[in-house]
Parts: structure tokens; C-alpha cells; sequence
């Protein structure tokens, strides 16, 4: 077949060059779109800030004496690296936060197999006194720092420690029973709101 | 003890365990001027690896050096950290 001598094939590649024209428009249309997305983007993140600041939020449930340890060990290594941390207590976790209780934390002797006591002996009266006071003196023999230390640390570098408020409702306490500098009257939507921007969320 | 560092000025956290030397690290930092240079002078070994994380991955401190020694029978481990803003 000759190409030359045949007449479809010219007005095909004719209305080629309008098809490709027509394609580099279009092209050009898209480049441009996205060019104002771009600029857009990099106004709405300086508009944020535009610094990188990490960010992290821990959710504190637990009140026992070793569950009290890893979110307030965590938020003032956190703080130390110039990070913007909030600690949302809730249910049992709000103990840490109290004057009074958070200076009577207490470890559990049943139901912990790393225990060296069966649970029908740990769960004898006074176990969890024994254990909470062997418990202490480990902390006071390694040189770990006590729960109050870590709570004075984490407010004085500017970590958030939240208690929220449905569940100082639910436990009958009063918002005076925290200890100076805790942030009371928060919910699950300013703890979702710090969480959606945090490069770090964790529930302890 | 001479050392290589032209020391600012020492943080004694000797006895301390994590997270406390990185800690007080930062706030004895946060007190001193660009271009000076703290010693920080701990007893838990982790804090080889906790400080040097720490100088890392923190904006305006560089880990100059860390040296590891001995003191009454036990490990010391030396960080010079210098404020760099």
C-alpha cells in the first residue's frame, strides 16, 4: 500500500495537527490549574504556620502506678525536643492529675503474671499496698523520678495535661481537686481536634 | 578533668534515669546563649543514646562529643552539647 497517492490518509493527518493543538490547550489549561492549586496549597500552609513543629497527644486512661508512668515519661522527653504536647486524661487516667490521689497511686498485685505470686496469694489482703510499696522503692533505689516530679516537669516545659470533664463529672470530682495548672472543662472534641494535627497519638 | 570543650557550664544529673537527663538537659539549654557549651554529666547509661537522639532530632543544639569514663567504681558518661541559636 502506497501512503503518498492516498487521500484519506493526508486529511487524516489534517485533522491530526487540529487534535494535537487542541490537546496542547488543553494541556496548558491543566498546567495552569494546577499552578493556582499549588500556590493555593503553599498559602493555606504558611497561613498554618508553616513550621514544623511536631506535634503529639496521648490519651491517659490507666491510674495504677506503672500505667502512670509511660504517658508523662513520653510528654516531657516530648516537650524536651520542642514539641507542642497534650496529655487527655480520662476515667481512671484523671487520678494522675488529682492533688490527693495522684500521691496514692497504687499498683495491682492480681492479674499481673510478671508477679512473682500466684493471683490466689496477690489477692490476699494488703497485696497491693505490699506491691506498691516495694514498687516505690525501686523508683527511689534507680533514681527514676516519682510521679509528682514528672507532672511539676511536664506543666513547667508546657505540656497540656487535660482532664476531661464528662468523666470528672462521672467520678464525682471537682475540678478544684486538680492540681494548679491542669486544664479542665475539655472534651473528646478538643482532644480529637489536637489529634487530627498530631504527627503522634497515642492511647495509653 | 580537662576536656577538649571549652565548657559554659555543667549539669550534674548523676543518679538520675531516663527521662530526667534529657530533660533537665533541655531546660539547662534553654538558660545559655548561642555558641555555648554545656557538659552534662550522668550516671545512666541510656543517656548515651537518649542525649544524641535528642541533640538530633531538636532544633538549636549540636552533640559535640560523648565521652564515657569512670568515678568511684562507677560508669560516667560526659555529653557536650553546644547551643547553636
Amino acid at each position: 500500500m502506497s501512503a503518498d497517492t492516498d487521500p484519506t490518509a493526508e486529511s487524516a493527518n489534517a485533522s491530526g495537527d487540529v487534535a494535537d493543538a487542541a490537546s496542547v490547550e488543553e494541556l496548558r489549561a491543566q498546567v495552569e490549574a494546577l499552578r493556582s492549586e499549588l500556590s493555593d496549597l503553599r498559602s493555606a500552609v504558611d497561613a498554618d504556620g508553616g513550621d514544623d513543629t511536631r506535634r503529639m497527644t496521648i490519651i491517659a486512661t490507666k491510674g495504677t502506678l506503672d500505667m502512670a508512668y509511660p504517658p508523662l515519661i513520653l510528654a516531657s522527653t516530648a516537650a524536651a525536643f520542642g514539641w507542642d504536647v497534650v496529655v487527655f486524661h480520662t476515667f481512671w487516667g484523671l487520678d494522675i492529675l488529682h492533688e490527693e490521689r495522684s500521691k496514692k497511686l497504687k499498683l495491682s498485685a492480681v492479674g499481673n503474671p510478671s508477679m512473682p505470686m500466684p493471683n490466689a496469694v496477690a489477692s490476699l489482703p494488703f497485696m497491693d499496698d505490699a506491691a506498691t510499696w516495694y514498687m516505690n522503692k525501686k523508683i527511689a533505689d534507680n533514681g527514676t523520678a516519682t510521679i509528682d516530679e514528672l507532672i511539676e516537669t511536664s506543666l513547667d516545659m508546657g505540656v497540656d495535661l487535660q482532664a476531661c470533664q464528662m468523666t470528672i463529672d462521672l467520678m464525682d470530682y471537682d475540678e478544684d481537686e486538680f492540681r494548679d495548672g491542669v486544664t479542665v472543662g475539655v472534651g473528646a472534641a478538643t482532644a480529637l481536634q489536637h489529634m487530627a494535627d498530631a504527627d503522634v497519638q497515642l492511647f495509653v | 578533668m580537662s576536656t577538649e570543650y571549652d565548657v559554659t557550664e555543667t549539669l550534674d544529673v548523676k543518679g538520675l534515669s531516663c527521662p530526667m537527663p534529657v530533660v533537665q538537659t533541655k531546660q539547662a539549654v534553654d538558660e545559655l546563649d548561642a555558641d555555648d557549651v554545656l557538659e552534662v554529666v550522668a550516671t545512666d547509661s541510656g543517656s548515651v543514646s537518649d542525649l544524641s537522639g535528642w541533640a538530633d532530632s531538636t532544633a538549636g543544639v549540636e552533640l559535640l562529643g560523648q565521652e564515657e569514663g569512670e568515678a568511684g567504681g562507677e560508669a560516667v558518661y560526659r555529653h557536650y552539647v553546644r547551643v547553636t541559636e
